[in-house]
């Protein structure tokens, strides 16, 4: 980036979420310099609590919406910024709390809270990309920095980020990991799920969660069916399938099939 | 230089690996790892997976014990060869925007002189596949010849065959017909414990000189002949390749694709292991900085970008990739290499999690009862 023209801005949001995406941006270290350099960091809450008003260049969105208030800020934000890329399983498929969309919310909120009349929350949590133009959904649970650095990146070189839509298993194969399906009879979900994690799960020996979602091109019947001839019986694949990106729709359709 | 076959004593397959280190080579060949048998760095004979065997069928592998001590007693596991000769993940330069243009730096790569240690006659044949591949035309791949060309091959013959493996119908194995330094047949009879071996290079005589071996005895030869032989009996699986080419090409709209397509997860591990396919992607990465990177991994015909033209993929459904990769490994091949792209080693069966049998798919397309 040439030093004296203005450095694009960035802005971080956080909705309904854990914040562990965000913090995956302060994780970089010595990469956050560079961050840094690069661009006018405008708002970003987790690390300063100087804001400066919009309109951003970029935004960085993590959290899915999941109350009234929520979804009219996300219209806000979205008319403020220039691009718009969600981060983590929560923004780009409404996350964990999406298990809310299978089940009855007002009874959740009676069971937790004392004054439950003082809760005004939605029946679902969606994703980002149901209420606004969404440029870039990155995946994950939570989100790989080197994919994060990959996004800003290609958004300051104005090119296309490098995301790979393909299963785990290339990143399994690819370091040479043992299949645990194959060589253990360990259910595994990388078959159906998006890479990015660099395989990490099946590097210690256990199956794929599925935190980066569905691949391109999700096959989950055909795994299912052999999860069965690996004695998984369908409470536990429901149970598979309904985790970090519940709300991903291969992933619910899926659920659904085994309720 | 040793003309006839040798004996080689268990404790002379130390030695080799001595020699060869001495020789400033490393040493890589079967290991243990999490429960299957895997290609890595083997500095003693304990390294090699002493008593164990595998069990194979579609989707699944298990690793067993043998009831003795065979070191060599067990068909081919996940990894291949491939891995060393084109590895999976490759930078092949980095670049700096410097005064508008770019400063490219080459990174002169430090390669270690490689000995595989127990390649099997199917894994041999991949080796001259991927050699017509990368060396044979006119442009050849610089990064796989420097590796080529410096490996040293110590091939052993299999003793028994697995239930995905079909070598004999390719024409591939059992046994080792050329392309390596020395090749070994191991022999346990008794309380014998031995290799039958064969010189296949001048640099494969010149380290045998290095370690103590002799003359094998006649009875002994027909001792290691009767055990490939036995693994020719062994072949679980067959395939059919006379006239294959055409019978693929005629069957394009054959119902069986669908069929396939429908239990077909399109996640490429078929690909990934098998020791001829050679596909990779090439990507640019820049960081924020202004250093741009070009790196080439992996890919299979399995993905969506894969086959990415201006305005979309062309293959988008599971049968068109399936498709590709079969007609691609079996018919196409032939047309683009003069040769089968299929060795027969049974990986892409063991290693699909849903147990997909390219053999049982072509007899189907054939119209034989499966
Ligand atoms: S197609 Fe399958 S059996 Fe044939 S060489 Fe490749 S992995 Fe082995
Ligand atoms: S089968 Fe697919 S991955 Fe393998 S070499 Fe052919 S096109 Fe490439
Ligand atoms: S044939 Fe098997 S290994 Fe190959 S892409 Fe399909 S499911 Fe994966």
């Amino acid at each position: 980036m040439p030093s004296k023209q203005r450095k694009p801005t960035l802005a971080v949001w956080k909705f309904a979420s854990c914040d562990g995406c965000q913090l995956s941006l302060l994780d970089c270290e010595d990469e956050l310099l560079q961050v840094a350099g690069a661009v006018q960091i405008a708002n970003f809450l987790e690390a300063s609590s100087a804001v400066q008003p919009g309109p951003y260049d970029l935004s960085l969105v993590e959290g899915s919406i999941t109350t009234p208030h929520d979804a009219e800020r996300i219209q806000a934000i979205r008319k403020s910024s220039r691009f718009l890329v969600t981060i983590g399983a929560c923004a780009t498929a409404g996350g964990i709390q999406a298990l809310r969309n299978f089940a009855d919310v007002e009874e959740f909120t009676r069971i937790v809270y004392a004054k439950p009349e003082y809760i005004k929350t939605l029946k679902h949590s969606t994703p980002i990309s149901e209420h606004v133009k969404v440029d870039f959904e990155l995946r994950g649970c939570p989100i790989n920095k080197g994919q994060l650095l990959e996004v800003i990146s290609a958004f300051l070189h104005k090119r296309r980020p490098n995301i790979p839509q393909h299963s785990v298993c290339l990143e399994c194969k690819a370091r040479g990991t043992v299949c645990v399906m194959v060589a253990q009879g360990t259910p595994c979900l990388g078959p159906v799920t998006q890479a990015g994690c660099g395989a990490i799960c099946p590097a210690y020996q256990r199956g794929c969660y599925g935190c980066f979602g569905p691949q391109e091109n999700p096959n989950t019947v055909a795994l299912s069916a052999w999860w069965t001839l690996l004695g998984l019986d369908e409470a536990a694949q429901q149970r598979a399938f309904r985790t970090y990106n519940a709300g991903a729709k291969a992933f619910s359709k899926e659920a659904e099939r085994h309720g | 230089m040793q003309k006839g076959p040798f004996v080689l004593e268990r404790s002379g397959l130390l030695q080799l690996l001595q020699a060869l280190k001495a020789k400033g080579y490393l040493t890589l060949g079967p290991t243990v790892r999490e429960g299957a048998i895997v290609y890595d760095q083997l500095s003693r004979l304990e390294d090699l997976p002493i008593g164990y065997t595998d069990h194979q069928e579609g989707g699944t592998y298990r690793l067993r014990r043998r009831g003795d001590e065979a070191l060599f007693g067990y068909n081919v596991g996940p990894h291949s060869w491939k891995r060393f000769l084109h590895p999976p993940i490759l930078r092949l330069f980095r670049a700096r925007k410097i005064n508008g243009g770019f400063e490219f730096e080459h990174e002169a790569e430090a390669l270690p002189n490689y000995a595989f240690i127990g390649v099997r006659a199917c894994e041999l044949l991949a080796i001259r596949v991927q050699d017509q591949v990368f060396l044979g035309g006119a442009y050849q791949d610089p990064h796989y010849k420097a590796r080529r060309e410096r490996v040293f091959i110590v091939a052993v013959n299999c003793t028994q065959a697995g239930n995905t493996c079909f070598c004999a119908s390719v024409q591939s194995g059992p046994k080792a017909q050329a392309g390596f330094d020395l090749a070994l047949t191991e022999v346990l009879e008794g309380d014998r414990h031995y290799f039958v071996g064969e010189v296949g290079s001048e640099r494969g005589a010149e380290v045998l000189g290095e370690i103590p071996h002799r003359a094998a005895l006649p009875s002994e030869v027909a001792q290691a002949e009767a055990k490939v032989a036995q693994a020719t009996r062994q072949m679980g699986r067959s395939l059919a390749t006379e006239g294959l080419k055409e019978m693929l090409y005629q069957n394009l709209e054959h119902p069986r694709w669908e069929q396939v397509a429908a239990r077909c997860l399109s996640c490429g591990n078929c690909t990934q292991v098998c020791p001829t396919c050679f596909c990779t992607s090439v990507e640019d990465h820049t960081d924020l900085s202004g250093v741009a990177e070009r790196t080439r991994r992996w890919d299979s015909c399995f993905t969506a970008d894969f086959s990415y033209l201006h305005g979309g993929s062309v293959r988008v459904s599971t049968k068109a990739r399936y498709r590709q990769w079969l007609t691609h490994k079996l018919a196409t091949w032939q047309d683009q290499f003069g040769m089968l792209g299929c060795v027969g080693c049974g990986r892409c069966i063991t290693w699909c999690p849903v147990g997909i049998d390219l053999t049982e798919e072509v007899a189907a397309m054939r119209g034989a009862h499966v």
